[in-house]
């Protein structure tokens, strides 16, 4: 066998070399798996980039589109050895098998020195919190059903003021039909289906039938007349949509409301960077209300961000400083602007926030209004079943007896 | 027939020697990556694992939540109605188109390779581009409503019962050049005696094609079949990107469920037990049609011999 020649065998070298360094060279860096790839989302994440380079460190970019596929590929990182140095996840259950792996590590320092126990919800508490120990970093609060619409299809239909009951929220869609817009902009996918029940649940339900069905998993509430009269008005929705609503997108959705054909859309506060994008003012042009009434519950969801367990002591330290940054003050506001949510903390600088962002804030400030995302209750796989008959439920003609027998059998679970 | 017989007798030992050594990382990669994962699901799927794998022992509790689970009877259900369908139609269409080509038309190579092109595309683009195109409001229906035909519907996709057959079509039309590539090489290979000899005979050339040549070119056919089979089996992305399950959960396919529930559902419990079902479901498919073919190629050595 001949051996390679001097100068291949010292290209080789410096080659592997040169792939070696870097591992040895950046201070602070931090790689970070995160789903959000549209471009408000990509801008928001931006933010927190920024102030991370300016507290000094280096920032390695990881995003993954989809959040099944992030939060797929970061567990599968994590339990292969190549950790990441953070990784997004929704504020749930989703990464508590995780915890119980003993795969990820705390930020209990970083908990004591910023007070998250004194000004965190407590339902994102009880999310990042356990067994005594923090394990995610929370970076912002979202409302997965805000009730956007548009002015001028009210004006048309001649609504005048926002609906504080069900049955007034009926009628306006009644108003919207006769004057021959879409009343309810809808996207047939199964996820915009599952948040549009889970907010009818807690709006018209109620924020106590809502929690013995997620929180308690009770069968017997499932059968009750308020949980079945939940049930038909649900359906009772869709009668109110356009046949072209089947897998529609929620933005194309959102797209109806913004050019008046469509009256009302239920959808996140992530909707409304549509509107501001689209050049549209709130008040003038499109207004919002998160429920029925000024006692409405607010379900309180979001993004955490946790940190793979490692003992290399540059990694840690990289860990730490990305949660102090995260959670600090104008970090917050700087990327709940742009992300359509609102801040972790009640005492930012409101000033730069739109009214509908400050109204959320505000309403977060009342604790007895706090209700937790259904994903902070009940696991991804009983969460998966729900949907399931959900979805069936919205798209067949079911009688309400056999979906109360299949939502009975999927919120038992395994 | 002797010496030739005692030589081999002489090379016997190391000539094996040799052959096993060559054939031991094969078999290796076999009996500890495919026979041994395979195993080990199997293994999974008799305890309650979620996000990471358990050493439990529940028996068959998790095919019990499996065959309660509506979903998944669904599943199984489009999966023969689409196998049905996508085979039946992408042999004919393929077999078809094969014997199209096979005419020595003029401009060959680039009918060829017009028709061979969609299978050179991703599941997904194809299931993306037929979306659009069946979409009642973007795609077809609205484009001839708007061109005058006012009463015509072709809303299949958003239909609980039809979107399969959606599905299906798409999957027809990427895979039937695969399948006329395949033939095409068959019928390649019948001599042009064949021909002569019918054409002296008086019989029809569409009778020539299905008692002479088809039996002849049994074996790309069945290359065809297995490989079609395996794609129903596989049958993922073009779901996803078609219909992403269907209005509601009407064109779920197996593969989806077993994804959606290894990943985004945290369970791969349920999981493994599904594609534990999915391998003997396909195995039970397989099996008679394999077993048919070893005792013919048994008849046929014993015969020869």
């Amino acid at each position: 066998m001949k051996l390679p020649s001097p100068a291949a065998l010292s290209t080789a070298l410096a080659a592997v070399i040169v792939l070696v360094a870097p591992h040895a060279a950046a201070q602070n860096k931090a790689e970070v798996i995160h789903w959000w790839t549209s471009g408000g989302e990509s801008a928001a994440i931006q933010e927190i980039a920024t102030a991370y380079k300016n507290a000094g460190g280096v920032w390695v970019d990881s995003a993954v589109a989809g959040g099944d596929a992030a939060r797929a590929q970061a567990i599968s990182r994590i339990v292969g050895g190549n950790p990441p140095t953070a990784a997004q996840f929704n504020t749930s259950k989703q990464y508590h098998d995780v915890i119980a792996e003993g795969l990820l590590n705390n930020v209990d320092a970083v908990a004591a020195k910023e007070g998250w126990e004194s000004f965190l919800p407590a339902p994102i508490i009880s999310s990042i919190k356990v067994k005594g120990h923090f394990y995610a970093v929370p970076v912002n609060i979202h409302m997965p059903a805000w009730f956007w619409y548009s002015k001028s299809a009210f004006q048309k239909a001649g609504i005048t003021a926002e609906p504080k009951t069900p049955d007034e929220f009926f009628a306006a869609l009644d108003k919207l039909k006769a004057a021959g817009l879409v009343p309810l902009a809808f996207g047939g996918q199964p996820w915009q289906e599952n948040i549009t029940f889970q907010d009818w649940l807690a709006q018209a339900g109620g924020a106590e039938l809502y929690l013995k069905f997620f929180r308690d998993r009770d069968a017997a509430t499932v059968a009750s007349p308020a949980f079945r009269k939940v049930l038909t008005d649900f359906k009772r929705l869709k009668s109110y949509v356009d046949p072209g609503s089947p897998g529609r997108n929620w933005n194309d959705a959102t797209s109806m409301v913004i050019t008046g054909k469509a009256g009302v859309q239920i959808m996140g506060d992530w909707a409304k960077g549509e509107f501001l994008a689209a050049k549209q003012t709130v008040g003038k042009d499109f207004g919002c209300f998160p429920g029925f009434g000024p006692k409405s519950p607010y379900i309180i969801a979001g993004d955490v961000f946790v940190f793979p367990r490692t003992t290399d002591p540059a990694m840690i330290k990289s860990q730490q400083l990305l949660a102090t940054v995260m959670t600090s003050p104008t970090t917050q506001v700087a990327f709940n602007n742009k992300k359509g949510s609102i801040p972790i903390r009640t005492d930012v600088d409101t000033s730069k926030m739109d009214p509908c962002a400050q109204l959320g804030l505000t309403i977060m400030k009342d604790k007895s209004r706090h209700l937790a995302n259904p994903d902070m209750l009940i696991t991804p796989d009983v969460a998966g079943a729900l949907t399931d008959v959900i979805t069936k439920y919205w798209n067949n003609d079911q009688s309400v007896d056999d979906v109360v027998k299949a939502l009975q059998a999927a919120i038992k679970g395994s | 027939m002797e010496p030739i017989e005692r030589k081999r007798a002489q090379r016997g030992p190391r000539f094996r020697w040799a052959l096993n050594l060559a054939l031991l990382p094969m078999a290796l990669t076999v009996v500890f990556c495919y026979v041994g994962t395979m195993l080990w699901s199997v293994r999974i799927s008799t305890t309650t694992s979620r996000t990471f794998p358990a050493s439990d022992f529940v028996g068959l509790a998790q095919y019990v939540r499996l065959f309660n689970s509506e979903r998944w009877l669904v599943s199984m259900e489009n999966m023969v109605l689409f196998g049905a369908v996508f085979m039946t139609l992408t042999m004919l269409i393929g077999f078809l188109l094969a014997v199209f080509i096979d005419q020595k038309v003029r401009g060959e190579s680039v009918l060829r390779t017009i028709f061979l092109y969609p299978y050179a595309m991703s599941f997904v683009a194809t299931g993306l581009i037929w979306q659009w195109t069946l979409n009642p409001e973007l795609g077809l229906q609205s484009a001839l409503r708007r061109m005058g035909l006012t009463g015509f519907t072709f809303d299949w996709i958003v239909t609980q019962d039809k979107v399969i057959y959606t599905v299906a079509f798409a999957a027809v039309w990427q895979a039937s050049g695969l399948v006329m590539a395949l033939l095409l090489a068959g019928l390649r290979g019948v001599d042009d005696e064949i021909w002569k000899a019918a054409r002296i005979d008086g019989i029809p050339a569409w009778r020539v094609y299905l008692s002479i040549v088809l039996p002849m070119i049994a074996p790309s056919v069945a290359t065809a079949l297995v490989l079609l089979f395996l794609s129903v089996v596989k049958a993922y992305d073009v779901v996803v990107a078609m219909t992403g399950g269907g209005p509601g959960t009407a064109s779920e396919v197996p593969a989806k469920f077993i994804l959606d529930y290894l990943f985004g559902r945290a369970n791969i419990g349920l999981a493994s037990a599904a594609s534990t079902v999915l391998l003997l479901t396909a195995t039970a498919a397989l099996a008679p049609w394999m077993y048919a073919r070893s005792r013919r190629e048994r008849r046929v050595q014993r015969g020869a011999a």
